[in-house]
């Protein structure tokens, strides 16, 4: 058997330097001591094109059509450029598998993972990519069938990739913190597993990503991030144990609980009385979670859960960045029909998308070319004042239906108001 | 093998995640009444039953080979509850019932090579993309960035003592896979891109390429006798959107693809709304393997944050206090017209006020 192809690698060399773990490194191990040659000779061939890549400053992989029998997507695949410099890694796709909500693991699966990883992949894997996949890092076409039909069996699925509903995230939740006001783990699966058929197979005019925060604190970046922001909050009065207020005072001193908790509330809806105790004025406080945060023991959300949603982020291409905008200011997800309402918003959002983006467009730019009107018209929800920062500034607006309009906005009222 | 032999994939989706959690998370799910930091790396969750949960977090570099999943695994189930998760900045976290379980754990993951840190004001983790390692259209590595900032920046990742916590993020293109952070290195290209007018016919989808110019800068062109496009370079923004679909239109470049640096994005609700990051450094050479020089930059604005910033102020909310002409003087950044935005929305950056701090 002939010596395995060794490349120098002078300037990766150089990222073993360091106490931050080095992930070449970890390459390196797999080409000096892993005894199976296929692994071996991956990574080494792999270590020779990335240390060509810092050497050029440049890339080497081109994209392809690779996926597994009965699906569209889920692979990334990649073919070198300079495959015939580099033949054992000249294949190196990646497969994207759905993480569990939450991303928990037990260390025995992610053994399992792993050995089926290394019958037929590479070797390495990312937990996780910054969709939120586990990402499967080079096997070849034959690989990725054959490791998806071995983890399949055991529960896993692929998940998005290319114009199609994307895997989605939620952050650690009810799980283990105290400011989660939702069941996050039950909201991304009921929205996503709604959805398979567009995550497996690509027919959007672009991505879809759905993802779940607990609170405002917004931990999985949603509003920036996600077509679709779902994320937990409340609405009768913050819980305040005023014990537990007086203790912080008397640890932190009157001074700090003005300067970094008092003064620091964006509606100045907190006053630090005379005898220690905190008053909040429920109906100006925004949720922000600061003084939650900050008085951690303290104050607590209230009893009336449930979840704000919000349409629209996205990162730059085409437009520029966008944040969500807020479709649903507060809806309850307690019942079954709690959660079938919100995955039928689910429903219509993306079939309205699916018929009316230009491709290419994601979910905001298109709100953003036919305004949130035109959106909210077409998947059925009423308009509200909580959607905006301001009314209008410009004058230059038809306003003949105004009448009808104010009507609505009253029978939607009285209609509240009778229960 | 023929196509009924072909097994047929079972549409499972997002697993349930209940079957890999901790018992006590799952007895007390929905039922946590408060938390505490101890020390870095380290939260303790306390449940209204009375129940305890330990976390111990710990730094990895991200792209795991077997064996360091392995290690990661090993550690525990030997010293652990065999129950962990990861953050969606890549750390690994274990969780235990037992609090005498804390430290062993963590001069494991310590003895091993591995980070315990990035809790609280910490500098968490860099966030990162797929680079040269894996991309198809990276201007930059991913992965090596990242570690030759994290190498430098490790103190701050293991103490936890800056204002607030900041996450730094970084991206290989300007399409930008990765998010918004309190500062983000993003590649910036500064050349139109270089076209090969003999691939553009097979292999681009011509009309798709010039609807994707956000800037409406190409057009189709027969060149040298080829069907082709070209590019206005008047108008060129030099973004680079048009190469991820058609590749012979090659933006990235060794020498004229560079970095910027970018701060105050903040995506979290707390005290102001959520916040997209600003430009504040470009230039930056693309200089692998270590990057000194967008270090460079990263650790000075660091510091004037941790020296200036008042407690719990991100670094958005550092900067809304003191000022962006501030934040230059005090960083010793240049200020250009570059940084005077011009796209849609630009008049709301403006300053229509007398509102100036001497």
């Amino acid at each position: 058997m002939a010596a395995k192809k060794m490349y120098d690698t002078p300037m990766l060399d150089e990222l073993e330097k360091g106490p931050w773990p080095s992930f070449i490194s970890g390459f390196k191990r797999l080409r000096d001591d892993h005894p199976d040659e296929r692994i071996n000779e991956m990574a080494s061939s792999l270590l020779g094109q990335l240390e060509h890549s810092y050497e050029t400053r440049k890339g080497y992989w081109k994209g392809g059509t690779v996926s597994v029998f009965g699906y569209g997507g889920g692979i990334i695949p990649r073919f070198s450029e300079v495959g015939d410099a580099f033949p054992a890694s000249r294949e190196f796709h990646t497969l994207r598998v759905q993480p569990p909500a939450g991303n928990y693991y037990t260390t025995e699966m992610l053994n399992q993972l792993g050995d089926s990883w290394e019958k037929h992949g590479s070797g390495l894997v990312t937990f996780h990519g910054q969709t939120g996949n586990i990402m499967f890092i080079g096997t070849n076409t034959a690989g990725t069938q054959h490791f998806f039909d071995e983890i399949n069996e055991y529960g896993w699925d692929l998940g998005g990739a290319g114009p199609c509903v994307r895997t989605a995230m939620s952050c650690v939740g009810s799980a283990r913190c105290e400011q989660s006001c939702a069941n996050e783990h039950a909201i991304q699966r009921w929205l996503v597993n709604n959805f398979t058929d567009d995550v497996h197979r690509p027919a959007l005019p672009y991505k879809f990503k759905f993802k779940v925060s607990g609170c405002p604190n917004d931990c999985v970046n949603s509003i920036e991030r996600a077509d679709f922001a779902v994320i937990g909050t409340w609405r009768d009065d913050m819980k305040v144990d005023q014990d537990e207020v007086k203790n912080f005072v008397k640890a932190k001193g009157r001074e700090y609980v003005i300067d970094n908790v008092i003064t620091r509330c964006p509606t100045q809806a907190l006053s630090l009385k005379d005898d220690d105790t905190l008053e909040v004025d429920n109906h100006n406080c925004v949720r922000c979670m600061h003084c939650l945060n900050v008085m951690n023991k303290a104050l607590s959300p209230g009893d009336d859960k449930g979840i704000t949603l919000l349409i629209g982020g996205k990162r730059t291409l085409k437009i520029g960045d966008l944040m969500g905008t807020v479709i649903v200011p507060f809806m309850k997800l307690e019942t079954e029909e709690d959660y079938e309402r919100l995955v039928e918003i689910a429903e219509e959002t993306i079939d309205f998308f699916a018929e009316n983006a230009l491709e290419h467009e994601r979910t905001g730019e298109m709100i953003e070319r036919i305004g949130l009107v035109n959106f909210l018209e077409g998947i059925g929800i009423d308009v509200d004042p909580h959607m905006v920062n301001n009314p209008r500034q410009s004058s230059y607006v038809r306003t003949d239906g105004w009448d009808e309009e104010a009507e609505k906005w009253f029978a939607r009222k009285s209609e509240e108001a009778a229960g | 093998m023929s196509f009924e032999d072909m097994r047929q994939p079972i549409e499972s989706g997002c697993p349930d995640g209940f079957q890999y959690m901790h018992p006590v998370m799952r007895k007390n799910f929905g039922m946590w009444k408060f938390h505490e930091h101890p020390k870095p790396g380290v939260l303790r969750h306390v449940a209204h039953s009375g129940d305890e949960i330990w976390t111990v977090k710990a730094g990895t570099q991200r792209i795991l080979d077997i064996y360091s999943l392995r290690k990661l695994t090993e550690i525990g189930e030997k010293y652990g509850d065999g129950y962990v998760r990861f953050t969606i900045r890549s750390n690994i976290e274990y969780m235990v019932s037992d609090a005498a379980k804390v430290d062993p754990l963590i001069t494991a993951l310590t003895d091993a090579g591995f980070v315990v840190g990035g809790t609280g004001n910490s500098v968490a983790m860099i966030s990162h993309t797929q680079g040269w390692l894996h991309c198809d259209i990276p201007g930059t590595d991913a992965s090596g960035v990242v570690k030759a900032m994290m190498d430098e920046l490790i103190d701050e990742f293991k103490n936890c003592n800056m204002p607030n916590r900041v996450h730094i993020t970084t991206s290989c293109c300007q399409i930008n896979c990765g998010g918004q952070g309190d500062i983000a290195i993003n590649v910036q290209h500064t050349k139109p891109p270089k076209i090969n007018h003999d691939l553009v016919a097979n292999v681009c989808e011509r009309p798709s390429v010039v609807a994707r110019c956000p800037v409406a800068a190409i057009r189709p062109a027969m060149v040298n006798g080829k069907a082709s496009l070209e590019v206005d370079e008047k108008k060129c923004i030099c973004c680079g959107a048009c190469f991820p679909p058609c590749p012979p239109m090659q933006i990235n470049d060794p020498e004229h693809t560079k970095l910027a640096i970018w701060v105050g994005g903040n995506h979290s609700n707390a005290r102001s709304k959520p916040t997209f990051q600003k430009l504040v450094a470009s230039g930056i050479p693309n200089n692998p393997p270590r990057w000194p020089e967008a270090t460079a930059i990263v650790k000075r604005i660091l510091k004037e944050y941790k020296e200036g910033a008042r407690d719990w102020e991100r670094i958005n909310d550092w900067i809304d206090r003191i000022g962006w002409p501030r934040f230059f003087e005090v960083t010793g950044l240049p200020f250009t017209k570059y940084h005077i935005d011009n796209w849609r929305g630009a008049r709301s950056s403006l300053n229509a006020s007398t509102h100036i701090r001497f």
